[in-house]
């Protein structure tokens, strides 16, 4: 995901194409301000409830309702610091990334929906979208793929809170041993994105997802082979067999939302400063590792908590 | 206003000669294909060319035409062979923009009727495609990679003519009474076809609101490139229950191929680029062109839903009236014979 974040659009296009913030200039009367039979508001037509990003608020509902006992029960998230998230406006949500198949995004996005009853659009790999099925579940409940113009349109356009996972699969394809280190936040993506739509990056800490489904050894062969990021091996295959695919080790979760990070600069700008961009991330990084590191001092076991 | 219409035999070309005729502003219509005008014309004067518009600069020059309407480019590849396809679009629009670009040329505003299919639909896609986003990975197909060729020609063209005001607008699928695309040949079928395990976000515009941008751009000075689609997007399965019509899953894999017999029994025909947008669907910021001042008539949802009630007309009461046919002498007549008293209305 990360490798998205920092494409730069090459411009293309027609003289004077740019300069159009003219308002609207005087209409002709014979053809086009037209009558609007059916308006703007299009909502009686709509045979579905599926949003321009794919997202069905009915199908989130179904998917809350059979998330919530493995939420409550299961992990037992506990949160801290929820009134760090705004409850209007866009934010960018940053978490660590961890468990070979993420069981953090599905509990953030849980979480922070049935506690501030606000959606939360989480960004993931591209890839997701070419598998039949799952690709069209995922984007029903809330997956959006992590490409830059679409975090930006979510965050500024539509003012939504946007979950994104900066390590990417480096995050998640990391071996046991290295669990709760953090890896490189991508190219600092996130932050000039969260920069140009003006909004501020809540970082959030997440312990327990990296015992979910440790990973225990992982084949870079097989990976190149099939193409596809990781190929692991999880504690959860060795103990429970093929459904160790699915089936989440009983960790306890905490999760820490830390204080927004707000950015001092203008938005919509054509490119900041790449120094500036690198800093911020790393002191988000930062943040969140110094964050993590504090919640597994306090932490007297990884099943109880 | 004195306009050339390229591919008046199409519906745009005659469509928008109707309206341009409708002006008063609008001196002179000539109009240029290899095939009849489609619908009835007043005033429009019909030349009959080559696919590639090789006469184009002497008509140009001999008409004095200061407006080019370019409706001639083929979205729609079910229509033509791949050669075919080439002339027109790519020889076709060279041709045409050498004529507009001669050096005492009188042209000096050139409409592009372009397609939204010039950003392909691919995974690694952005939601919504801004005019300037690039392309995530290069053209798949014949009509994909010919379209790409004939807008870098206008845009070339745009920088080295500076006193020109040139517009591509880029249409997303449309739907409507008249229009034969893939998209509504496929939602006439009993069944529509699917790609299993995929439900696209899709975006369609109404013909009538492709029309209205067209004269729009043509009577307003809006130079650059703009996406025109309608308000939203719909999942395909939405789309069908829209259109009350249940689906039909292919296979995701190798979907071309399974596609082939029922192209061969003439059934239906998707195009490989119409099944990528059954897999990954394609969106649009349509927001430029509103800056504009250019309101739509339908959103996407009303536009599939328009087809679904002109669907439903067209089964009770048949696909309307005599077709029109263009007789050469009789249209001479009407235009030109002292016979006929003109500008009586």
């Amino acid at each position: 995901m990360s490798d998205q974040w920092d494409q730069q659009a090459p411009t293309v296009h027609l003289r004077e194409s740019d300069d159009l913030n003219v308002e609207a200039p005087p209409q002709s009367t014979e053809l086009v301000p037209v009558p609007q039979p059916e308006g703007d508001d299009d909502s009686l037509l709509r045979r579905g409830d599926v949003d321009a990003w794919g997202r069905s608020e009915r199908l989130r509902e179904v998917a809350r309702m059979i998330y919530d006992p493995m939420y409550r029960h299961w992990f037992r998230v506990e949160w801290e610091g929820l009134e760090h998230i705004p409850r209007a406006g866009g934010a960018l949500l940053v978490a660590n990334h961890a468990a070979a198949i993420p069981s953090d995004a599905p509990t953030i996005m849980h979480g922070i929906e049935t506690e501030l009853q606000r959606p939360v659009y989480g960004l993931a790999e591209n890839l997701l979208r070419a598998i039949p099925m799952l690709g069209t579940i995922w984007s029903r409940v809330g997956g959006v793929p992590a490409h830059p113009d679409n975090a930006y349109r979510l965050l500024h356009d539509d003012q939504q809170l946007v979950l994104v996972f900066p390590e990417g699969t480096k995050g998640t394809g990391k071996l046991y041993r290295d669990r709760y280190k953090l890896n490189r936040f991508g190219r600092g993506g996130f932050v000039e994105i969260a920069m140009r739509a003006g909004v501020p990056v809540v970082p959030i800490a997440v312990v327990g997802a990296e015992e979910s489904m440790p990973m225990v050894w992982k084949s870079p062969r097989l990976a190149k082979l099939l193409n596809v990021p990781y190929v692991p091996v999880t504690a959860n295959m060795l103990l429970f067999g093929p459904a160790g695919l699915f089936l989440y080790l009983p960790a306890k979760f905490k999760l820490r939302v830390l204080p927004p990070v707000e950015f001092d600069v203008p938005p919509d700008q054509e490119r900041y400063s790449r120094s500036r961009v690198m800093d911020e991330a790393e002191h988000i990084r930062e943040r969140i590792q110094l964050a993590l590191f504090d919640m597994l001092r306090a932490r007297r076991s990884v099943w109880a908590g | 206003m004195r306009v050339l219409v390229t591919g008046l035999g199409t519906f745009w070309g005659s469509r928008l000669a109707q309206e341009l005729e409708a002006r008063r502003d609008v001196e002179v219509v000539v109009g240029v294909d290899t095939t009849e005008p489609m619908l009835p014309l007043e005033r429009t004067e019909f030349v009959r060319t080559d696919s590639s518009h090789s006469i184009l600069q002497r008509i140009v020059q001999a008409t004095q035409v200061d407006t080019i309407l370019h409706t001639h480019l083929v979205v729609d590849s079910t229509k033509l062979s791949g050669r075919a396809m080439h002339e027109i679009n790519v020889i076709g629009t060279m041709n045409l923009l050498a004529a507009a670009g001669a050096a005492d040329s009188p042209v000096r505003k050139i409409v592009v009727k372009s397609s939204t299919l010039v950003y392909g639909s691919n995974y690694q896609d952005p939601y919504f495609f801004r005019e300037e986003t690039p392309r995530t990975r290069g053209p798949q197909t014949g009509i994909e990679r010919s379209l790409l060729e004939s807008e870098s020609f206008v845009r070339d063209f745009a920088e080295d003519n500076p006193h020109v005001l040139v517009t591509v607008l880029r249409f997303s699928n449309v739907l409507g009474d008249h229009m034969a695309t893939p998209f509504a040949h496929a939602l006439r079928l009993p069944a529509a076809p699917e790609l299993l395990g995929f439900d696209p976000r899709l975006q369609f515009i109404h013909e009538d609101d492709v029309v209205n941008a067209l004269m729009y751009t043509t009577t307003h000075d809006v130079a650059g490139i703009y996406n025109v689609a309608g308000d939203g997007l719909v999942t395909w399965s939405e789309v069908c229950r829209i259109m009350g019509r249940p689906r039909v899953p292919l296979p995701p894999v190798l979907a071309n191929l399974a596609v082939e017999p029922l192209r061969a029994m003439r059934l239906v025909d998707l195009p490989p680029e119409m099944l990528a947008l059954l897999r990954y669907g394609r969106g649009v910021d349509n927001s430029r062109f509103k800056r504009t001042g250019f309101r739509y008539k339908y959103t996407t949802a009303g536009t599939v839903d328009a087809f679904a009630r002109s669907l439903r007309l067209q089964r009770a009461v048949g696909s309307g009236g005599p077709e029109y046919r263009y007789e050469r002498d009789v249209e001479t007549f009407f235009r030109h014979s002292p016979a006929v008293v003109r500008g009586r209305r």
